[in-house]
This record gives structure tokens, sequence and C-alpha cells, in this order.
């Protein structure tokens, strides 16, 4: 057990899949660090650092450069799966879906189903997503609500270290196409990750807090605001539990239900936009299945239905806040 | 009369705590205190416990009140006689409270001992040494093997407080906690085996042994088939001495994945149940996702359990094993019947009322004082 950034938590998982399977690959831009152009080997490992290490340990044929294409890599990398590998693809920026969306969700999300289940695509597409990078509305977006609209795809958004290094390994053990979203914002969030590989399984919720009061779900970055919102309100006397679901295709939607029949309130936590956003979908089962339980409207704390702004002052006011999910919670309370 | 001023601290019980919360005080100021009277109940994120009084003398004065989370190490309150006056005791806490903030800026993270790793037999094993043999030239050194799906830390409450007779070491067992999960094929023999290795790793050649649960049958196992490097052997709550074990006990621990099936199954091993925090069950969910733990668990169960019944018992052997032994039972031990205790004569017996088959846990300073004076006279 040691202390270990988000990112090195990542960095890791892939290394130890690397080691275990001969069948894993690594495939995106920049990850082997310049090959085709004079480049140093190795010098980005991705454009944030992630992918760093693993080609001068695993070589190019395991750790690929791909062309600024992501309609051919990821068609590449779903191709691969179908055929015997597991590749892990990184789509730099989960922004840049719009040019790779068909290989994705009418490809991939689709064999095992149209093929009878004889078909497999053990594929990962690893993506950062997220705003509070100061890097404007094409670089900054939170569109893991498009991957969970499609039946046939897994989607998974990690909160913390931890998290990652588990949720990542039993990602590339899945046999299933899965979406992992990474928030740009979380690489240096440190704590503590054990040194050995381990799995943490899908459709799991996490409860990062236990309260009385009210229940608050919250997904990637928004977990550890909805955690700091929690210990502050404790102070006021108001306890919460926190959920994460951890991957919202499949979402467990026992651990919310149950929670939310014991506190009777609920506010939800998302950084995606708020039209049919997981905020919305997460509302919507719970007004359904525990509508008797309810003691207050369930609130919903989102940005606003803009694009993300490029000006500081307006992207933070922008995104949800602890402050903004106390607000919520008392709220319901009142 | 004594002049000597004692400090109440926040204690250190596992690796992972950085701090307690006071949840009540037991006592009064002023109050008179004998060593080992319960003062205070401390609750970290894991679990809630006593505070025992480590020393004699009056109650002078609580610095912390309940509610209030204060680090480890931290002043609790001071002892002192009556004698002693009110200006020393303020010039006291005075001191300390200058003292312990330039140490916890100093030392913010380096606090309390790490574990370290042994190649036993070619088995990378986690352990935790404290201590280092204070009973006098040559004590022998205690080695605190736990039970199935434990782990090191599992003797929170005690490796401290024995520590201080003599240098006291507590091990993950192949298969648990930070050590090789890999190639356990499962009996009590191999994990016997596995300590005798750890012995030899970390160059010991004799030791007193404190078993817990299925650690206790492993103590056993090492004391028959090598007699000259035990010591002593305590027991607690343990396994060889009888066939009866919770089946239900052992197979819910292996197949529950989730936070929701995993909690009564921890519920039977305490005599209250409230002890089974959400952290403590956290824990245990992240100790079994590790790659290999499932397998190990299940080789374990297999060979040493199968069909809910102890393979190996030592019950009518314990006259070949020329080892002092003793045995420390909860009353309300749901996982191993305290009546296997009388298998092992007085006044080497003791049932102690209030406690579970986690008795080291919730019955902590009986448990420490009944091994402490069990390895003194030997």
């Amino acid at each position: 057990m040691s202390k270990k950034s988000y990112r090195q938590a990542i960095n890791e998982a892939l290394a130890q899949e690397m080691r275990r399977d001969p069948t894993v690959i690594v495939m995106g831009e920049d990850n082997a660090g310049g090959m085709g152009a004079p480049g140093d080997d190795d010098a980005w490992g991705g454009v944030l650092g992630v992918t760093k290490g693993l080609m001068p340990e695993f070589g190019r044929d395991r750790v690929l450069d791909t062309p600024i294409t992501e309609s051919a890599f990821i068609g590449a990398a779903v191709g691969a799966a179908a055929t015997g590998l597991r590749p892990v693809a990184e789509l730099m920026f989960v922004d840049f879906l719009g040019v790779c969306f068909d290989q994705i969700f009418n490809q991939a999300a689709k064999f095992r189903y149209m093929f009878g289940g004889k078909a497999v695509t053990p594929v990962v597409i690893r993506t950062m997503y997220g705003a509070g990078f100061r890097a404007a509305s094409q670089h900054s977006q939170c569109l893991y609500p498009i991957f969970t609209h499609i039946p046939g795809l897994k989607v998974v958004v990690p909160s913390s270290a931890y998290e990652a290094k588990g949720l990542l390994i039993q990602s590339i053990r899945d046999n299933d196409p899965v979406i992992f979203l990474e928030h740009k914002v979380l690489y240096d969030e440190i704590e503590e990750v054990p040194d050995e590989p381990y799995t943490i399984p899908f459709g799991e919720a996490n409860l990062t807090r236990e309260g009385d009061h009210v229940t608050i779900v919250a997904l990637g970055r928004m977990v550890g605001f909805a955690n700091r919102a929690a210990d502050a309100l404790q102070k006021e006397g108001i306890t919460c539990t926190v959920v994460d679901p951890r991957t919202t295709s499949p979402l467990d939607e026992d651990t919310i239900i149950e929670s939310v029949e014991n506190t009777g309130r609920l506010v939800v936590v998302d950084e995606a936009s708020p039209r049919c956003g997981m905020a919305a979908d997460i509302s919507a089962l719970v007004a359904q299945n525990a509508f008797k339980a309810l003691k207050a409207p369930i609130r919903m704390v989102t940005p606003p239905h803009t694009p993300v702004p490029f000006a500081p002052q307006l992207e933070d006011a922008y995104i949800p806040t602890p402050e903004k999910i106390a607000d919520a919670v008392r709220h319901v309370m009142a | 009369m004594s002049n000597e001023i004692k400090a109440l601290t926040m204690p250190k019980w596992g690796l992972a705590m950085t701090e307690g919360a006071v949840t009540s005080w037991l006592v009064e100021d002023g109050a008179d205190l004998r060593e080992g009277d319960e003062i205070l109940e401390i609750e970290t994120t894991k679990i809630t416990n006593v505070y025992e009084s480590p020393a004699s003398g009056v109650l002078r004065r609580r610095t912390v009140e309940a509610g209030q989370t204060v680090p480890v190490g931290a002043l609790l309150g001071v002892v002192a006689d009556r004698s002693v006056p009110e200006t020393e005791i303020d010039a006291f806490i005075a001191r300390f409270q200058e003292e312990f903030a330039v140490e916890a800026a100093e030392a913010a993270d380096a606090a309390g001992p790490e574990p370290q790793f042994a190649d036993a037999g070619g088995r990378r094993l986690r352990y935790l040494v404290m201590g280092e043999g204070r009973g006098g030239e040559g004590a022998a050194p205690l080695v605190l093997i736990h039970g199935f799906g434990g782990d090191l830390n599992n003797w929170q409450f005690n490796q401290p407080a024995l520590a201080e007779d003599r240098a006291v070491y507590a091990l993950d067992l192949p298969g648990h906690g930070e050590s090789t999960k890999h190639g356990v094929q499962g009996g009590v023999a191999e994990l016997a085996e596995a300590v005798g290795d750890f012995l030899n790793a970390t160059g010991i050649q004799r030791a007193h042994l404190a078993g817990h649960s299925m650690g206790g049958a492993v103590a056993l196992h090492l004391a028959s088939d090598e007699p000259a490097r035990v010591v002593s052997v305590t027991l607690v709550c343990s396994a060889g001495l009888g066939e009866e074990i919770n089946a239900d006990y052992i197979e819910g621990f292996i197949a529950a994945d989730r936070r929701k099936e995993f909690k009564p199954v921890l519920e039977m091993l305490f005599a209250d149940p409230s002890l089974v925090s959400r952290d403590m069950i956290e824990e245990l969910l992240k100790y079994k996702r590790l790659d290999g733990v499932g397998q190990a668990l299940r080789a374990i169960a297999d060979a040493a359990f199968a069909g809910g019944r102890q393979a190996k018992v030592f019950a009518n052997d314990l006259d070949r094993i020329k080892v002092p032994v003793q045995a420390i039972w909860g009353a309300d031990d749901r996982i191993v019947p305290a009546a296997h205790a009388t298998a092992i004569p007085e006044p080497h017996r003791h049932v102690l009322g209030g406690a579970g088959h986690m008795v080291h846990m919730e019955k902590a300073g009986e448990v420490n004082r009944l091994i402490s004076d069990f390895l003194t006279v030997r």
C-alpha cells in the first residue's frame, strides 16, 4: 500500500494488466512518444502523461502511436478487440467523440447482440472529460450521458485514485466495450492505493459517507465535492449519505433507491449538462420507485445548459461546487 | 507520594489511525484512577474502543471534551497525585502542548512504525514489529498470528501494549493482508511452515506465539513440529481444539462482495455488533478485491474447514506439545464455541464475558494483561 495519484493509479493498472496478459495493448496519440516523427521515445505518455513508461517496458508493438485520426484508431481498436486482442485506446478528450462515434455506438456496442452472442469486443476507450482545466468548450465536456444512453456499452466514471485502478483493471478484463472516463482535474489527487492488482465490480455503488437525513448521489469529480458538502453539513446537524455509483451503465439502482427509502430526501450532483443527463435519469428512477419515501422534492445540482465557458470566472461559476451542493441539501431539509 | 505527572494521550490503534474522536468520558474530573481503569471511549473511523488509564493517580485535568477529534499523541488528560500543585499541572500541560505542536509539525506523516516485508521461504510476508525486548536480556519476542481473513491490524489494540515488555511481531499469513496471495494450497501445516520460515527470515531463534482463531491452530502446529523454537502459546478463540466451526461465517466471508451482504457476516465476530463500522467493512472489501484473495481463502477453507469441520484438532495431542499453552476466549464467541477452551486446564483458561470471537479487540485490556502475565513468568 502506498500513496498514489489518480494518474499513477491508472498507469499502474495498465502496466500490471499488460504484464499479466500479453493480449493487452495500448494505443493513442503520443502514447509511445513520437513514432514517425523526430520525437523522443516516451516523450509524452499521452497529452497528460498517463501512459508514460509503458513504451520502454512493453515496446512499440504493444504501445502504439496513432495518427490524429480518431475515426481510424478507435475503429482499429474495436476491430482488434473483435479479433482477439484487449486494446486500451486513448481518446484524448471525450469532446472528440464526434468523429469516431459510429465505431463506438453502431459497431462496438452492437457486435455481441447482432452476432447472437458469438462475438465479444473487449475494448476499453480511456478518455478525459470535465471542466475546470481552462480548456474551453471543446475540451471540457462531460459526455458520459451520451454513452450511457447506448445499450451495449459499459460506462465507468472513477472518482478517486483507488477507484480508478480497480475499475480500470475490471474494464480491461471485461469482455464488453467499456468507456472509461478520467476527470482531467483529478490526475494529481493522491490517496492510498494497493500495490497489488485488484478489481472493483461494475454496477456496485460505493457509499463514501453514511447519514440519516439526505442522500446525495454524485459522479466522478463531484463525489469529492459531495463529501466536502456532507462534512460541512454534519457540523450543522445534517447527516448525508453520499452514493458514488461508480458506473453509469450498469447503474446500481438498488443502492440508490434503498438509500432514499432510508433518508427520504435526494440531491443528485452531475457535472454533465442538465438535459438528458444522469441527474435527470437518477431523479426519474427515484421518483418512479421511491416516491412514497420522499419527504421533499428532489433537487438537482448541475451546470446550466450552456457550453463550458472559457472565461475563468464564468467557468468557475458554471461548475457545481461543495457550497452549491450544501445549499441544495439545506433546501430539501427546509 | 509521587510528584510525577503523567500524560494521557490519544493512542494509535492500527496502521491507518491518525486521529480519534473522544465519544464520552467514563470518569469525572478528580476521579481516583488505578492503572487499567476504563476512563474514556474513543472512536476511530474503524472502531470504537475504551481507553484504559496507563497510570494510577488522580485525574487532575481533562484536556479534551467529549465530541472532540484530536490527532494521535494529543493530550487527553493529566494524572497526578493530589499533592501536586495546580500551577505545576498547568505548566505541564502548557509544556506538553507546545512540544506536541512542534513534533506534529515535524513528523506529520512519519508517525509510528511502518510495516516491512520478509522473504519467508520464497513467500513475501508483510509484518510489523514494535518494541525492543525491554523485558530483560534475551527476552524472547512475541509473534502474533491472525485468523482466517484477518491481517496484522487485528492486533491493533494489543501489539502496542504488549511491546512495552518485548519485541512484538505481527505478520500477515500467506493469502492475507499484503502478503503473497498466489500459490496458497491452504492447510494449517502450510501456514505453520510459512510462520517457521518467517522466524528464520527475521532471525528469531525462539518466540512466544499468540494465535487468534485459525492462527491459534497454526501456532499449535508449529509448537508441535518445532517445540524448541516455541517458548509459549497463547490461543485466542482458537481453532484446533475441537471440530466445530461456524461454516456460515467462513462461507459468508468468502462469498460476500457487497457491503450489505458482508455486514451480517462480520457482525457474527463481535458480542456488540455495532462495532462493525462502515470503514471496517470497506477495508475488508478492499482486501477481498485483491487478485488471488478469493482463491487463497477458498483453498484455506477447503483444506482447513471442509464440510464445516476443523480438519486438524490438537486437543488430544496437547500432552505431546511440550510448550506451555493458555487459552483466552470470548464467552459469546459465535465462530468457535467457547466450550473448546476446556481442552486447556485451569488456571490457564480464561473465558471473558461481554466479548465474542474478537475478544482481543472487545476486551483488549484484559487480554493484554493475561498475555503479558503469562509471558513474563516464562
